[in-house]
Formats: structure tokens, sequence, C-alpha cells
């Protein structure tokens, strides 16, 4: 479905792609991962025909630079960084709407299952939005289209807890659908969406591996947490995770897909950690033991 | 609605809600009120009177301000949606280049255009309430006139902010441009050509090539066909071409400049990285 053949990307003396060759086929759902100046975000622009390159670029064999629009129709785009747009948050899905040839009514959909009040967002600035809420606004233009392409810098990086949730959800719903790429700076931000992980380093394919796929993107976690001691920097931490509790006893839901994440965080705080108890299932139905 | 059309109206869009575009505004339009206020309708110099004396002045200013403003707003916006990362988004969606660049060009000509000419048409109206006496020939001519200009220098604008990388650098090159245009009007080559003997041809070549040159002694020709507030360039020009063709000329010169200087930007625009 897309292919790089011996892509190489050179600014002035800096070499920022060396050579990289990928194949990617549909129903690939892949983190781009790497450290800052791998290459990741050039790559995308790449393949989006916004930079010129050595190479090739072949999306269902079409180059992007030259078949801009037949290539671009298939792609949903979200940004690591939101552009600073002026106009307000309505005229940019009208005008998204309209040369993607979507009905505005479906990004709006999507913005609204996100949790955000798209009436009251409407006649806003786009650039004065929060960053989550310009994440969400981006997320609905890519997602409520229909494009088999899907690529998302650092998609869930402004996302509170529940909008993380939903949007795996609607990443599940679309999972087989195409191809998704999705980057990041950690492999555990996005390791329960993807199911092959490319890592770049110094422009070049470092990793090319395929990863398991059981972790159920729609799935939520039941967590009990005791603590031995009340800790106020954990407190902040865990409320920030939308946990409830007195300081001793916790209770929350974690993200299938943000349990590796989850994990993550409270390795930094295992010395207080004295009990936890784990359990899975799907949310509105009966929750089985996974992890104690 | 096409591309080009949803990409112009989305640029018209975005400057009506920029301050430059309020400043820009109250500039031209203030300027218009100024003469009023300052009585120039009534004032007989160089045997303009009424409207026509108001016209002529507000002309030789606009020579001297519009490039500069055009020129500036222009590259600060293009090459400044760039360095944002505005490019970077919305060029990721389906939309072709030439709808995109094009599109965004005439949204700027209408969003440029239109207050110059509406502090023009707005004495004119404002002249024929009060029965002054509006010169319709002569508002039609420098109507033309307006839109020449006003297409040149964004054309010479749009080059300038694909060739640039950066607002800052766009900003320069496009100030040394006005510079540059200005210092090679008739009266400065003047002097150039007594002090270092440059030959004649060269000087009116120069002259005839510069749009700023073109739209100033097109705009006075009406009155002073023996261009004594004017160059010797512009003497000889017109000697040349007459009237009538001088005026030809000064319309389509500065287009067809304006159209090329844009065109040459499209072709480096979708040849090079877009953001």
């Amino acid at each position: 479905m897309i292919t790089f053949g011996n892509v190489a990307k050179t600014f002035k003396r800096a070499r920022v792609l060396d050579g990289v060759s990928l194949s990617v086929v549909r129903g690939d759902r892949i983190a781009l991962v790497g450290s800052n100046g791998a290459g990741k975000t050039t790559l995308i622009r790449c393949l989006l025909g916004e930079y010129t390159h050595d190479g090739s670029v072949l999306v269902g064999g079409l180059d992007p630079r030259t078949h801009r629009r037949e290539v671009l129709a298939r792609v949903g785009f979200v940004p690591q960084i939101p552009p600073p747009l002026k106009m307000p948050v309505g005229e940019l899905i009208g005008f998204a709407a309209s040369v993607c040839g979507s009905d505005p009514a479906r990004m709006v959909a999507v913005i609204e299952e996100l949790g955000l009040d798209y009436g009251r967002i409407r006649k806003l600035p786009f650039v004065k939005l929060s960053g989550g809420m310009k994440q969400k606004t981006l997320i609905g233009v890519a997602l409520g289209r229909d494009s088999d392409i899907l690529i998302m810098d650092e998609p869930a990086a402004n996302l509170d807890p529940e909008a993380r949730h939903i949007f795996f959800r609607q990443l599940a719903a679309r999972k087989d659908d195409g191809v998704m790429l999705i980057t990041s700076h950690r492999l555990d931000e996005v390791a329960a969406l993807v199911n092959r992980v490319i890592e770049m380093d110094m422009g070049k394919v470092v990793l090319d591996d395929r990863v398991a796929d059981s972790v159920d993107m729609a799935s939520r976690m039941r967590c009990r947490l005791t603590l031995v001691r009340p800790d106020d920097a954990f407190a902040r931490t865990l409320r920030d995770w939308r946990f409830d509790g007195d300081g001793i006893q916790w209770n929350g839901l974690v993200n299938g897909p943000d349990r590796l994440r989850f994990m993550c965080m409270l390795s930094r705080y295992t010395g207080l950690v004295g009990g936890l108890e784990l359990v899975e299932g799907k949310e509105d139905a009966p929750c089985a033991p996974a992890t104690v | 609605m096409s591309a080009f059309l949803r990409a112009a109206r989305l640029d018209i869009s975005e400057s009506l809600r920029a301050r430059w575009f309020l400043f820009y505004s109250l500039v031209f339009g203030g300027i218009v009120v100024l003469l009023f206020v300052f009585g120039l309708t009534e004032s007989r110099i160089l045997g303009f009177t009424g409207l026509s004396r108001l016209l002529v002045t507000y002309i030789q200013l606009c020579v001297a301000i519009l490039p500069i403003f055009i020129l500036i707003t222009t590259v600060r916006s293009v090459a400044g949606d760039r360095d944002a990362g505005i490019f970077e988004y919305m060029l990721s969606l389906p939309v072709s280049l030439a709808a995109w660049y094009w599109g965004k060009m005439i949204g700027r000509f209408t969003v440029v255009f239109l207050p110059v000419f509406l502090a023009m048409a707005g004495a004119a109206a404002w002249s024929e309430l009060r029965e002054i006496g509006v010169a319709w020939d002569l508002f039609a001519v420098y109507t033309g006139l307006l839109v020449s200009l006003s297409w040149s220098f964004l054309g010479f604008g749009m080059l300038i902010s694909t060739l640039a990388r950066s607002p800052d650098v766009a900003q320069t090159g496009a100030f040394l441009l006005w510079l540059v245009l200005l210092l090679f009007l008739d009266l400065i080559l003047l002097g150039v050509m007594v002090r270092e003997h440059v030959p004649l041809e060269v000087v009116v070549s120069l002259a005839v090539a510069n749009p700023l040159q073109s739209f100033r002694t097109a705009a006075i020709l009406l009155f002073d066909p023996q261009m004594v507030v004017l160059g010797p360039a512009a003497y000889v020009i017109l000697d040349s071409l007459g009237t009538k063709g001088y005026l030809a000329f000064a319309l389509a010169w500065p287009v067809a400049l304006g159209t090329v200087a844009a065109w040459v930007g499209y072709r480096l625009f979708r040849r090079g990285d877009l953001p």
C-alpha cells in the first residue's frame, strides 16, 4: 500500500533521512519511534508529499508530490504541533470538509464524542483553544472523513484520560481498516495501539518488528491502589489520571492501551505502593482479573 | 465551490480578521479624509481643481506607500504561515498546489485592492453628493492603475515569499526591492545620469522597466503632457509612445510583470519543500 524506496533527504549539509526503505501493507498499525532529530517528521512530510527527496515514496502506486489530491484524499493527518490558525473552528471544519469531500457533521460528531462542546467553540479562533481542545479538533478532522491512511504525530499527548479512552476506542473501530502510522518519542505511549514498531535513529531505520496484538483498545481496567503513606506528589499524579482517593486508598479506571504508561508511572513511586489490583474488562461488561 | 475559490475565500477571511488589514484600511481611508479636511478639493495648484486635485494627490501618495504595504503584508503572512507550521497542516489536506497558491493570491489581491479603491470611490461619491464634480474618466484610469500596481507588487510579494525561508529574510527582501524601485524613479535616475554619464538609453530602459515609474508617469500625464513635474526619462518615454500608448503600457506592463513574478514563484513553490 505504501512503499518507501531508499528515501534520502538532506537539509543543507545535514542528512536527515539516509536511505529509508519500508513497505507498509493494509492492516499495519505502526509506531514510528525515535529521539528528536531521528527523522520521523521528515519521513511523514515525504509521505505527505510536502518535501522533495531522493528515492521514491509511493502510496497505492502514486507519488504524493505529483498526485497530491488522489493521495491526500486517502490520508487523515494529525500534526504534533497544532498550527496557529486564527480562523474560527467552524471555518476550519468547513474548509477541511469541503476540500476532503466530507460532511462537516461527521467531523463535529467525532469532536463531540471526544468531549468538546462544538457549539461553544465553533466561533472561537482555533489558535485560542487549549492544547487538548486543538488536538481533539484536529483528530475530529482526521477521523471524520473517509481515509484509509491515518498519520498521527504524538496524537494523544494533550488528551485527558477520558478523551484518550474515547480516542483509542475510535481508533479500535477502524484498526483493521487501513494503515495507521503513529509517531512518538516513547514506545510506551503508543505500544498498545500498534502491531508493528519502526524505530529510527540518525535518519535510518534501526528496528522494524512486529508486536503482539492482544490488547483490546476499547478495554478499561479498574484499579485499586493502596499506598504505604500519603504523598502529595503521587496524589497529584493520580488525580491527573482521574483517580479518587483519601491519601491511602485510591480507585480509578485505566484505559487498556494506557496500561504500560500507567505501570511506568507507578514505577516512579514503587516505594509508596503497598497494594495494587487491576481488573480488566470491556467498559460495560463484567470485569475479569488480569493482573494482581 | 472549487478548491481555488475556497482557498481565496479562506485568505480573505483570514486577512479581514488580521490587525494589519484594519491598519491598512485606516491609512488609506484616513488619507482621503485628511485630503478633504485640508480642503484640497478647493485648491487650484498646477491647474488641478475639485476632485481631480484630490485624486492626483491620493494617487501620488499611493505610489509611495501602497507597494511597501502590499509587499510587507504579503511576505509576512505567506512566509509567516509557512514558518508557523500552517502550511504543514493545510497542505496535508487534498487541495492542489495551484488552487492553494493562486487562490491565496486572488484572495490577497481582493483585500489589498479593495480598501484603496473604496477610499477613492468614497471620495468620488462624496464629491457627487456635494456637487463638486467628478472626472469619471480620470477615476477609471486611476482604478486601472491601482489594479495594475497592486497586482504587480503582489506578484513580487508572492515570489519573495517563495524564495525566502523565513519571515525576516522575506521582509528584508521586500523592503530592499521597494527601496531599489524607489531609487530608480525618474528624478533620481536623472541625478545618476548627470553625475555618472550613464547613456540615456539605459536610463530610459530602467525607467520603462520600473512599475513605480510607469504608474507615476501615467498618473500625471493626463494633466501634464510636458512632464514638467516629472523627469526627463518620463518625457522621452511619453514622446515615443504617445499618451494613449503610454497609458496602455502603464496598465499592462505592471500586470505582466506581477504575473510573471507570481508564476516564477509558483514554479519554485511546486518544486521546493512546502513547509
